[in-house]
């Protein structure tokens, strides 16, 4: 019998495509939607990841993530190496500058000041040129997406001179790095560069990166930390969980994704429950008839869950797919540098899918249930 | 033979109605359609129940098979009292002891033939391919063999209605029945459908049952009943005069 609800199904192909749209289309919007929200929001920890080395995070107690952050005097440094379980702590320096370009135009960007020696703050993996480049005088290092934003495709960037706040800085390499959530331009350079580029009061140092030594846990080194200096410190994944905190909690964005996500449910509860109570109506006759020959009223429903469930399978593969091929057509696109997609967010549209689906099945059947088996001989 | 003035049921009869009543709600107001029916169907005969639009004869067979419960009264089927059954129970006693033939035919568009004739055996769970293969037996008698693997739109109605026929048989019910089976036929198709329902359905231990206005086909019968306002006012083998 399931064979026939399935032929009932696949025979009347402009309801079965409908269905399968309206699945497919649920599906990839609330894929869609659901992924670009993680990976924006994840963005708010980019400056986390930028910096794999660093295990614990210390700052001055009122900071609050890497693009919100109050300086601390030079002496913290000194402070946190004395700390028992730090095997290692650099100095990290975060400010915004002002650039101005070959054509002249003037650009905000976030200078990032590295350990002048380990050169640890700068992300894992450079897309041009070496790390050593670094030392060179005046060397800055662009991030990827950045140099989308100063240079034309054609030109290449490396060797091209900026003036960094009136002061001559050389781009001689390209770092491989996560876009910030503003995609704003990052430019690393050693920190003593930093301090010359960055114009300042007497405390300028951001953040002090920790390495912890073997059989710590960076948990146990950054309580100690706190404890010992009174700085605040973080591990890797609380900061990061910071940074996008910050976003869920100073950007609209939750609330922009929450009605997109909660509009791709409603479209596919509406196409998907017309069009399946349409398909069932249309087929009343045939359903009395069967209930007339002696088909269980049980046997229907699986017949009906049937149909649901080939419709769910296919529409939610097809708006997965549609998802996937989403994110790959646009992955040249610096915006979307690095999506994707965490495997809770399928399990979710997948989630959706069922719901949606026993909503409408449920509505839709019980015009066949209700139907007497005595309608048919009328 | 009239066994409606014995209360007791003959142990041979196919159905067995005894003081059947239906009421219909029609808004405020209750309309009786069926009025103490008592009858007796018999197996090996094919019963014709005519009569006037609206007099109930659709109300009277979809009661005497299981479709729609009596408001007063009680109908046996070979000896099963069946609105006595459970719900769950006389949906399979339809299934193993009646065959249905419907106006509209109501075959399932996207099925082929075969399998449509075959849905009452696929119901109770045979393999399909065994039951087309049982259902091909049937079309062949019913001369549509050669169209058992086509969609059911690319027959004619009469072709339709033989489907609906094979599909009627195929679980071999003992009881058979078609509500105005030839109403959407043209004259010819309808004799040809009604000839070939005559030669395939009825037998010596099953009962047929068939309701029509269709006095072309009238010959065919075995039986007639006819009723007027729900009640029965005559029963024999051929029409009364002046019908
Ligand atoms: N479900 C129902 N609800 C209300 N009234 C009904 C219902 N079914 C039948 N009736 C009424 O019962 C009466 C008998 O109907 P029935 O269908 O049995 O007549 P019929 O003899 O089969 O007529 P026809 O030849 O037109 O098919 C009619 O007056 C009809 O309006
Ligand atoms: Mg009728």
């Amino acid at each position: 019998m399931l064979w026939i609800a399935i032929r009932m199904l696949t025979g009347d192909a402009q309801k079965f495509y409908g269905l399968l749209f309206g699945i497919g289309f649920s599906t990839l919007l609330i894929t869609q939607q659901m992924t670009i929200f993680v990976n924006l929001v994840e963005r708010g920890a980019s400056g986390v990841y930028n910096a794999p080395e660093a295990e614990v995070w210390v700052m001055d107690p009122v900071s609050r993530t890497t693009d919100v952050s109050y300086a601390m005097p030079g002496t913290a440094l000194d402070r946190v190496r004395s700390v028992e379980g730090v095997e290692w702590a650099v100095p990290h320096l975060r400010a915004v500058a002002n650039v101005r370009t070959a054509d002249g135009d003037l650009e905000g960007v976030a200078v990032i000041g590295v350990d002048d020696s380990t050169l640890i703050g700068l992300p894992e993996r450079m897309a041009k040129g070496d790390k050593s480049v670094m030392f060179a005088p005046d060397s800055v290092v662009i991030d990827d997406t950045g140099t989308t934003r100063f240079f034309p495709p054609e030109q290449n960037p490396i060797g091209e001179r900026l003036e960094l706040n009136d002061q001559r800085a050389v781009i001689r390499g390209i770092a491989d790095s996560i876009p910030s959530f503003t995609s704003t331009v990052v430019l690393y350079t050693r920190y003593s560069n930093a301090l010359n580029f960055v114009p300042g009061t007497r405390n300028r140092l951001s953040f002090v990166l920790v390495g912890v030594s073997e059989g710590q846990t960076p948990e146990q080194v950054a309580a100690r930390i706190e404890a010992e200096t009174g700085l605040k410190a973080e591990t890797r994944e609380e900061f990061s969980q910071a940074g996008v905190n910050f976003i869920i909690e100073n950007t609209g964005i939750p609330t922009n994704f929450g009605i997109t996500v909660f509009l791709g449910f409603v479209v596919g509860v509406a196409i998907v429950g017309l069009t399946f109570s349409l398909f069932l109506r249309d087929n009343i006759k045939q359903f009395g008839a069967l209930k007339a020959i002696g088909v269980t009223n049980s046997k229907i429903v699986q017949m009906v869950a049937a149909q649901a469930g080939m419709v769910g399978i296919i529409g939610y593969a097809l708006g997965v797919v549609g998802t996937v091929a989403f994110i790959k057509g646009f992955s040249a696109n610096p915006f979307f540098k690095g999506f994707y997609i965490p495997w809770q967010i399928p399990l979710i549209s997948f989630a959706a899918v069922v719901v949606i689906l026993a909503i409408t099945g449920l509505i839709a059947i019980r015009s066949v249930l209700n139907t007497e088996p005595a309608s048919v001989f009328r | 033979m009239d066994t409606t003035t014995i209360g007791g049921c003959a142990p041979e009869a196919a159905i067995c109605a005894r003081g059947i009543s239906r009421d219909f709600e029609a808004g405020q107001t209750t309309i009786r359609v069926l009025h103490d029916i008592n009858t007796d169907i018999r197996p090996g005969e094919m019963t014709y129940v005519v009569g006037e639009s609206g007099s109930g004869k659709t109300t009277l067979i979809s009661i005497m098979c299981g479709i729609l419960w009596p408001t007063e009264g009680e109908v046996k089927v070979f000896g099963t009292d069946i609105y006595k059954l459970s719900d769950t129970d006389l949906v399979k006693f339809r299934l193993n002891n009646i065959g249905f033939i419907f106006q509209q035919y109501n075959l399932i568009p996207s099925i082929d033939v075969a399998s449509n004739a075959a849905v009452p055996l696929i119901a109770q769970g045979m393999p399909r391919e065994e039951a087309r293969e049982r259902a091909k037996v049937l079309l062949d008698k019913l001369n549509i063999g050669n169209q058992a693997d086509k969609l059911p739109r690319q027959l004619s109605g009469g072709q339709q209605q033989r489907v609906a026929i094979a599909r009627a048989l195929v679980h071999e019910p003992r009881l058979v029945v078609c509500d105005e089976p030839t109403a959407a036929l043209d004259a010819s198709s309808g004799r040809r459908v009604m000839d070939l329902l005559r030669e395939v359905a009825v037998a010596p231990d099953r009962a047929c049952i068939i309701v029509t206005h269709d006095n072309r086909i009238f010959d065919l019968a075995d039986r007639i009943i006819v009723l007027e306002d729900g009640r029965i006012t005559h029963d024999g083998k051929e029409m009364p005069d002046g019908h």
